[in-house]
């Protein structure tokens, strides 16, 4: 755990960039610190492995007073990666990875076939490991930088703006690696970015700070998004954060209908006597083919031989309302298919089901 | 042409004291150990100017100052001082032309290494000495060779002043050539020193592909 304890950074020009700021960093999860430029984000995530040192209070780890510790061994138990990757351009991938276990004092055998290991965790072709920073895309490089953060597998992981040099797709699988790291990983991370979806989406917890280097409100994605603490904080969060919420709602509570669903071998007749407007052809294995609307069919012959209307799922248990919105909005039908971890049907979220739901949500925020 | 083989043509150019090897030799022991004793003051310093920013104006003006001075008027300086007998007439003036590149170029190498590099170095833990001899110096190498190479090549076209003092080097053909107006003498001295500053130019690019990790000089040709 990482405490913050009344710490004030006030750097010699008079500038306070950080303002008694108190908060804990619990273990094994991601805080994100968030905020407009120049709020004091890079400098709170710097003082907590001492690259800069606070003019007030008090930061421990685990207890310990950071000051008191050395900072070059401090720094090597802690990961650090920057916006740039800040890769050694002298060095071969493989070798700026085992950085830090270099400086441990590993051997080299062992130091490399770590760094093999870990560029393979993070995704990145172990064809890479021979070649020179310059060789590599920003994305990849940003992969390395976390790679070599992780090396000597540090409990505390600081990242400042990891992926903001990256554009939007590069960006979205590196956020994503990192969360499937994380689960894998359990570090304690403290993440700064200025990007308010970054945060809601990588943030256990979230911290926004306001310019001044004062902590404005500090609380789980779906709290902050449904209780923002001011008008600051609620600014800060934009436009759409109604519509955000839900992706933070789980998508088990739709009530799901079980008979609209029909297998492709069976025959166009017995379907055309239904009620319903809207009915999703399952293939074999039970994964979905498309919507057909029964009014609409041919004379004769199966339903694999009619055209399928475009559709849309959400996993059910993993994904969030807002998927399952979103499923909803890509089918002419307006219902969203659930499926389970396979991609087999297990139902269909109607309009009603939707609406429901939404309902639901809509009446939490009134409370 | 005809100059040129009249001088090199001439076996009698080949051997003995006032011989072109030995001259060769001469020039060669004064300007490499000139470049040796510049580069063992001005490394040193570079390195702990641009690393620490201290002292930085000392660069500056040490280099502006050192560029105006007369070679030959220090040389002289150094005779009336010294007498002559010793090689230090000699080796003072070329130091003094060859710490200025040799210092600007170390210290502008080591304060040009990006900054988010630097921290990325801090910041994984290594030490001061660590972030200055495995980070800052292997990425400022190609403009620390630069430092020397241009040093080396000034040194070696000015070494012919030892023969103002009664040194030898290949200077003795210059000045003994024009003073008894045998000019195919003084020529050939002359394409001598370019030759050997040709051949210094070779050396250090030889040196800068051994020593220089492809990371940095591929990334260098790319931009
Ligand atoms: N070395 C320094 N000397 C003086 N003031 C500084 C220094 N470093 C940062 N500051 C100031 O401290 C404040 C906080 O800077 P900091 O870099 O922590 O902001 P940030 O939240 O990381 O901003 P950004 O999102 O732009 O990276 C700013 O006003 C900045 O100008
Ligand atoms: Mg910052």
């Amino acid at each position: 755990m990482i405490t913050f304890d009344g710490v004030t950074k006030r750097y010699p020009d008079g500038t306070v960039a950080v303002d008694d700021l108190s908060l804990e960093v619990p273990t094994g999860e991601i805080t994100v610190f968030v905020g407009p430029s120049g709020c004091g984000k890079t400098t709170s995530l710097r003082m907590i492995n001492r690259m800069i040192d606070p003019s007030g209070g008090r930061i421990l780890l685990d207890g310990v007073d950071v000051t008191t510790i050395d900072p070059p061994t401090l720094r090597r138990g802690i990961g650090y990666v920057i916006q740039q990757a800040g890769l050694f351009p002298h060095r071969k991938i493989v070798d700026n990875v085992a950085t830090v276990p270099y400086l441990l004092g590993w051997d080299k055998k062992k130091a490399r076939d770590r760094a093999m290991e870990l560029l393979e965790r993070v995704g990145l072709d172990l064809r890479l490991a021979g070649r020179y920073p310059f060789q590599l895309s920003g994305g990849q490089q940003q992969r390395v930088g976390v790679a070599r953060a992780l090396a000597a597998d540090p409990p505390v992981l600081l990242m400042d703006e990891p992926f903001s040099a990256v554009d939007p797709i590069v960006r979205a699988s590196l956020q994503e690696e990192l969360l499937r790291l994380q689960a894998e990983l359990n570090k304690t991370i403290v993440f700064v970015t200025h990007d308010i979806d970054e945060a809601i989406k990588l943030g256990d917890r979230v911290a926004v700070l306001r310019v001044g280097g004062r902590l404005a409100q500090l609380a789980d994605p779906a709290t902050l998004l449904a209780e923002p603490a001011d008008d600051f904080v609620r600014e800060f969060l934009g436009r759409d954060r109604g519509i955000r919420r839900l992706s933070f709602v789980p998508g088990d509570g739709l009530r799901l209908r079980g008979d609209l669903t029909v297998p492709a071998s069976a025959e166009v007749s017995s379907v055309r006597g239904t009620a319903e407007a809207w009915l999703v052809v399952v293939d074999d294995d039970g994964g979905p083919l498309g919507w057909i609307a029964p009014k609409d069919l041919p004379d004769s012959g199966t339903l694999a031989g009619v055209p399928a209307a475009p559709y849309g799922t959400f996993v059910k248990g993993r994904d969030s309302l807002r998927s399952a919105l979103d499923a909803a909005l890509l089918s002419p039908s307006g219902n969203a298919i659930a499926v389970d971890g396979s991609g087999r049907v297990v139902g269909v979220a109607t309009r009603e089901a939707l609406d429901e739901a939404l309902a639901r949500v809509a009446d939490g925020a009134r409370g | 042409m005809n100059w040129l083989v009249d001088f090199f043509g001439n076996a009698a150019n080949w051997s003995g004291p006032d011989g072109i090897p030995l001259r060769v030799l001469e020039h060669l022991v004064f300007a490499g150990l000139s470049l040796l004793l510049a580069v063992v003051l001005a490394v040193p310093l570079g390195l702990w100017i641009g690393h620490t920013g201290k002292g930085a104006v000392l660069v500056v003006l040490s280099a502006n100052a050192a560029r105006a001075l007369p070679t030959l008027g220090l040389l002289v300086l150094v005779v009336l001082l010294m007498g002559v007998g010793t090689l230090a007439p000699v080796l003072i003036p070329l130091v003094a032309l060859a710490v200025p590149p040799i210092l600007v170029n170390t210290y502008e190498g080591i304060r040009g290494v990006d900054p988010e590099l630097r921290d990325a170095a801090y910041g994984m833990g290594l030490r001061g000495r660590q972030v200055l001899g495995g980070v800052l110096v292997p990425v400022a190498l190609p403009l620390i060779l630069l430092g020397m190479r241009t040093a080396a090549i000034q040194v070696v076209a000015t070494a012919t002043v030892a023969a103002y003092v009664g040194l030898g080097g290949l200077g003795r053909y210059i000045i003994d050539g024009l003073a008894t107006k045998d000019y195919p003498r003084a020529i050939g001295g002359a394409v001598l020193v370019a030759a050997l500053a040709l051949a210094v130019q070779g050396l250090f690019a030889l040196v800068q592909r051994v020593t220089v990790s492809p990371g940095v000089s591929g990334r260098q040709r790319i931009r």
